[in-house]
């Protein structure tokens, strides 16, 4: 689609703010609506309108297709490695109370990395889901549509 | 307009969005349809103050799936095959589970009142602990993330089997190759 000025240019336009607001609805996910799903499949959009529009080879430089497996994995482990710590800080599993010096603060950072984890992971996997479509898929030309 | 007006406005052009999906054949109108369809329903959500369920469903069901979909469309054919018979059985299934959907509903506590199980059981529970108890100001996440950590952990993972699944079955197949010569 390298031909398509207008599409380019606006693609270009929006690009930016689409990982900003993802960035935004990641760490604002405790204050408004949004998480780390919503901000991984956020994330992943921008990705897929940047594959969309300068083709799957121009994203595989940005996130190669190991990067994003490694980043869902990455995701999970955040998720249950801070699971994990809990159980070594001596409280039970996913109970954050113990990741800080009083208990609301431990549960305001343990909400906070959990959520990061879960939107790694989401974003991860979408991008790899979307690369390895792309991948499969033939080049489509215009008048096929 | 009345919020009411707006959920029946929102559900009338569900349903004729559903219905243009099952009347349509070709496949890259039904994909649009489909991304209108969960565009739809995220209005829906909000409507109903259920702003983190809009802002998940817009995004996945109105764009990452539709990319999805057509990029599987590429793969197949553009047209929906077209069967000899009608499926008869098909139609009396779902019109009888429709009716039995529909009766279920006729005993449940009226829309949006105080006094329905859901709202007098664990909610005004989180809504006075969870404040005070994880220092979060969004509920939602708060339970997302906190009491209901464990579901949150499974779904996480299911996301996570899920994007192994596909590429166990599609593979970066041509990418590899590239990638491999030129290493």
């Amino acid at each position: 689609m390298s031909h398509h000025l207008v599409l380019r240019v606006v693609a270009n336009l929006l690009l930016p703010f689409i990982l900003v607001f993802a960035l935004y609805v990641q760490w604002h996910g405790d204050n408004g609506p949004g998480g780390g799903f919503q901000a991984g499949v956020v994330f992943a959009a921008g990705m897929i309108l940047y594959a969309l529009v300068y083709g799957v080879d121009a994203l595989k430089k940005v996130i190669p297709a190991k990067t994003s497996i490694i980043l869902m994995s990455l995701g999970v482990l955040i998720y249950a490695g801070t699971g994990l710590s809990s159980l070594f800080l001596g409280h039970d599993f996913l109970d954050y109370s113990g990741l800080a010096a009083n208990s609301t603060q431990g549960q305001e950072r343990g909400i906070l990395i959990v959520e990061l984890g879960v939107g790694i992971a989401v974003a991860g996997a979408m991008i790899a889901i979307f690369t390895a479509f792309a991948g499969r898929t033939p080049e489509i030309e215009d008048k096929e549509w | 307009m009345s919020p009411l007006f707006i959920d029946i406005l929102l559900f009338t052009l569900l349903a004729m969005t559903a219905l243009a999906i099952v009347r349509l054949r070709n496949l890259f109108a039904v994909t649009m349809l489909a991304s209108i369809f969960s565009l739809l329903a995220a209005g829906l959500f909000v409507n109903l103050d259920a702003v983190d369920v809009a802002f998940t469903e817009a995004a996945v069901g109105g764009g990452i799936s539709t990319v999805l979909m057509l990029c599987a469309l590429t793969l197949t054919k553009r047209d929906e095959k077209r069967t000899g018979h009608t499926a008869w059985l098909a139609l009396l299934l779902c019109a009888v589970t429709g009716a039995g959907l529909v009766y279920g509903t006729l005993d449940m506590p009226a829309f949006g009142s105080p006094d329905a199980p859901i709202h007098t059981h664990v909610a005004p529970d989180y809504i006075a602990r969870a404040k005070a108890e994880t220092g979060v100001p969004n509920i939602v996440t708060a339970v997302l993330a906190s009491y209901r950590g464990y579901d949150t952990l499974g779904e996480t993972t299911v996301i996570f089997a899920a994007g192994i699944a596909v590429l166990l079955l599609l593979g970066f197949k041509r990418s590899d190759k590239r990638e491999g010569g030129e290493e």
